[in-house]
């Protein structure tokens, strides 16, 4: 066979060491079976930051010669099989400042496979995963994202979960005898046998068809000739911005990177309640990507293409479930939310509802994002250690 | 089972990365002394030593330093009282130890580090380039670079057998390709400590031991009326591990079956009208493009050096004097040398001219700063060789590959 090229992306620290085992696991479970095997980092991605999509993979052929063709690679250009192992990531995946968004299945060939860690079906993913000329087989080991901290692992057993879906729909890979044996010898776990074959017997495919998918165009970038470049390593800054949506008065828009978006990596964005805001600036002076457009009545409308999730504003502001963080799957595309409370303050009341209603309050988020109420904690414990 | 089979030495096989392979080459030699500062990609081998030892599967003195000058002069000091030691770094990083790098050659401390090689700052960038290791290339440090993981396990333990030799005492870096050597797990064969015993006596510096009970001074401020010995002194030595390096991998080999070409790897030579040559992990697609070239009738082949100090002249001499044209592929550069080589071919060129008949060298320079260089590149320098055979002439042009531009 052709080597079986496999790339799991994933959210920098929080994922880093389920994506690690994951592709240990497969190039260990394909040992099993008497092939070779290559597992690795995309370098580019360390020093790794909170939630930016980074990538690991795990590339098996039947021989070294076979094996040969794949290695001192940065990045393979093609895939046989893309593993998502946070749902978010399937509206597309930005690593580099210079390269734009881009689609989750960038890599994947006709008739590859997807494979997608999620609570929804793959209708509801189909929304956000970008449209490509060919068929291919989408599958979905069901399950939240498992996120853990940079030093803690959090032993939930996605990481045989999808290692035993792999064995069904990818028995080119290796097959569930190899797997066990692999299991055993890494993890010495006979639980973990047992989660991997649970998956294994769930696990279905579904054929994407070449007019399904998110049809938004793929934005585009040329890096530039090394005579255009400047010398002495010198980059010319963004200049600072102008008046809300570019006017010359009235409000704030600052000039952003028109390549760094950044909202590849929010698993979660505020919404911001405009009826109840205050106007204090909290949220716009924390913010630390200046994702916040002032409005000319000084409201503050966060950028949804310069958000990267990080749940500050939500920490920071001072009144009840005004700014409150949602999962970023309750929504489809990057609207701005000023603009629809503009439009119809009614409806927009009931869609601010509705989208904070389904969000169930947590004391700690486990991957280390910010919670609600955390500065004006924060600020009491330091008075206290002043009057102390 | 009977008695004597169960001496056999055995091999384990492990999924592990090039610095978690030295690690395993650290463990097995029983390395005393190791100290360690971070920086990539060098500072995997740390994490894969700390959890050797905190596993309880090794036990050596762990420091951690508060810098490289540090890191490197207490190792220099622990090899002069007899510690067998391990250290290493990466690019600037091995820049900012110079002065500790410099002295402990000429202290002829037999000290084993890597070198995670990593283009110099700035722009600061992790990337593979050659120049970091290639710095102390004319002090009396020997200079190795390998190809994959085994490659490194089996190079470390040669290493200290080579650099504690009583004839040779020079220190030894062994560069490694950041990212896709230092970073990459592969399956790799982990010997038993019992085949590696047999390999690797135990480091005895005798009468230049710093101890109590042999009481030396070591390195006193000399004048001109003694240095320039002290300096052939190095030569000399250096010569000698030239004559012992093939000793040392004969005896590998011996015990491991691995190790069997000492100077540099020879892929497809026998034939080959025209030789590509470079070190490290370039050699991947340099062989894939071979095997493609071969099927279209073209005869190319590889040199994959290993030592570039000592420099193997009348080996590579031998190698290519049948040949039409080399390729020397420098993951390199030399700003302002001779042709505006990079020092592979500088070197190589130094080497061929006391041949009679010598073939024309052409100069590449590809794969900085960790760029990749496909299979496709490596076709694209062996046509320009190709074309310098067929002319018969020498190429004078340094040729940058893959360059937007």
């Amino acid at each position: 066979m052709n080597p079986v090229t496999v790339e799991v992306v994933y959210r920098g620290i929080y994922q880093k060491s389920l994506a690690q085992r994951i592709g240990r696991g497969i190039v260990l479970a394909a040992r099993k079976e008497g092939k070779v095997g290559v597992s690795f980092g995309r370098y580019g991605d360390s020093p790794e930051r909170n939630g930016i999509p980074a990538k690991q993979f795990a590339i098996v052929a039947d021989d070294e010669l076979e094996l040969q063709i794949t290695m001192a690679r940065y990045e393979p250009t093609i895939v046989d099989i893309t593993i998502a192992v946070d749902d978010t990531l399937c509206k597309g995946v930005e690593s580099w400042a210079w390269y734009g968004t881009q689609p989750i299945n960038k890599l994947l060939h006709a008739d590859g496979l997807l494979l997608v860690t999620s609570i929804h079906s793959p209708d509801t993913l189909l929304q956000w995963v970008h449209r490509q000329p060919y068929e291919y087989d989408i599958a979905i080991v069901k399950g939240p994202a498992s996120l853990s901290g940079l030093w803690v692992y959090k032993d939930d057993h996605t990481d045989v979960r999808v290692l035993g879906t792999l064995s069904r729909v990818a028995p080119q890979l290796f097959g569930m005898n190899a797997l066990e044996q692999a299991i055993l010898q890494e993890w010495n776990d006979n639980l973990k046998v047992v989660s991997a074959k649970k998956a294994f017997d769930r696990a279905v495919t579904r054929r994407v068809r070449s007019e399904e998918g998110n049809p938004a165009p793929v934005q585009d970038y040329e890096k530039p000739k090394y005579w255009e470049m400047q010398e002495g390593i010198v980059v010319k800054a963004i200049p600072v911005g102008k008046g809300f949506r570019g006017e010359d008065e009235g409000g704030f828009q600052p000039e952003r990177n028109p390549y760094f978006k950044k909202y590849s990596t929010r698993t979660m964005r505020p919404v911001v309640d405009f009826d109840t805001c205050v106007k204090c600036t909290l949220c716009w002076l924390q913010c630390p990507d200046s994702c916040f457009d002032v409005t000319p009545e000084h409201l503050y409308d966060a950028n949804m293409e310069a958000c990267c999730g990080c749940g500050v504003c939500e920490a920071v502001c001072p009144v009840e479930k005004c700014v409150t963080m949602v999962n970023e799957t309750a929504f489809i595309d990057n609207t701005s939310q000023y603009e629809m409370w503009k439009q119809d303050p009614q409806a927009y009341k009931g869609w601010v509802q509705e989208k904070i209603s389904q969000e169930k309050p947590v004391e700690h988020r486990s991957h280390g994002f910010r919670y609600r109420g955390q500065y004006q904690e924060e600020i009491a414990a330091m008075q206290k250690e002043e009057e102390a | 089972m009977k008695a004597d089979t169960l001496l056999i030495p055995q091999e384990t096989e492990a999924l592990i990365s090039g610095c978690e392979a030295i690690a395993q080459a650290c463990r097995l030699a029983d390395v005393d002394v190791i100290t360690g500062y971070p920086i990539r990609p060098y500072d995997t081998v740390m994490q894969a030593i700390a959890k050797l030892i905190s596993n309880g599967d090794f036990d050596a003195e762990y420091i951690i330093a508060e810098s490289e000058h540090s890191q490197f002069e207490i190792v220099k000091h622990a090899s002069a009282v007899g510690a067998r030691v391990f250290v290493g770094s990466s690019g600037v990083g091995w820049f900012y130890a110079m002065e500790a790098l410099a002295v402990t050659a000429g202290l002829r401390m037999p000290v084993v580090a890597i070198v995670g090689n990593r283009a110099l700052d700035d722009p600061g960038a992790f990337g593979v380039e050659h120049n970091d290791a290639m710095a102390v290339r004319d002090l009396g440090w020997m200079l190795t670079w390998v190809d994959t993981a085994q490659e490194a396990l089996d190079t470390a333990l040669m290493a200290w057998r080579l650099a504690e030799d009583r004839r040779v005492l020079l220190p030894i870096a062994i560069g490694m390709d950041g990212s896709y050597l230092t970073h990459s797990q592969v399956l790799v064969k982990v010997p038993s400590q019992e085949m590696v015993e047999q390999f690797l006596p135990p480091y005895n510096r005798g009468e230049l031991q710093l101890h109590p009970d042999n009481p030396i001074t070591i390195a006193p401020q000399v004048n001109e009326d003694w240095l320039i010995e002290i300096r052939k002194q190095s030569d000399d030595a250096m010569r000698r591990a030239k004559t012992i390096i093939p000793d040392v991998y004969a005896d590998y080999h011996r015990i491991f079956g691995r190790g069997d070409s000492p100077f540099f790897e020879e892929y497809m030579m026998e034939d080959a009208e025209v030789a590509l040559l470079g070190q490290g992990t370039i050699a991947m697609p340099i062989k894939v493009a071979i095997r493609k070239l071969r099927a279209e009738g073209q005869k190319v082949g590889l040199i994959r050096l290993k030592w570039l100090r000592p420099f193997p002249t009348a080996e590579l001499q031998a190698a290519l004097s049948n040949v039409k044209a080399v390729g020397v592929i420098d993951r390199d550069y030399s700003f302002g040398s001779p042709f505006h080589s990079g020092v592979l071919a500088t070197e190589l060129r130094s080497a061929l001219y006391s041949l009679d008949k010598r073939p024309p060298v052409v100069g590449f320079i590809a794969g900085l700063g960790g760029r990749e260089v496909t299979a496709e590149n490596v076709i694209e320098m062996s046509n320009i060789t190709t074309q310098v055979a067929a002319s018969g002439k020498s190429d004078t042009e340094t040729h940058w590959i893959g360059v937007r531009g």
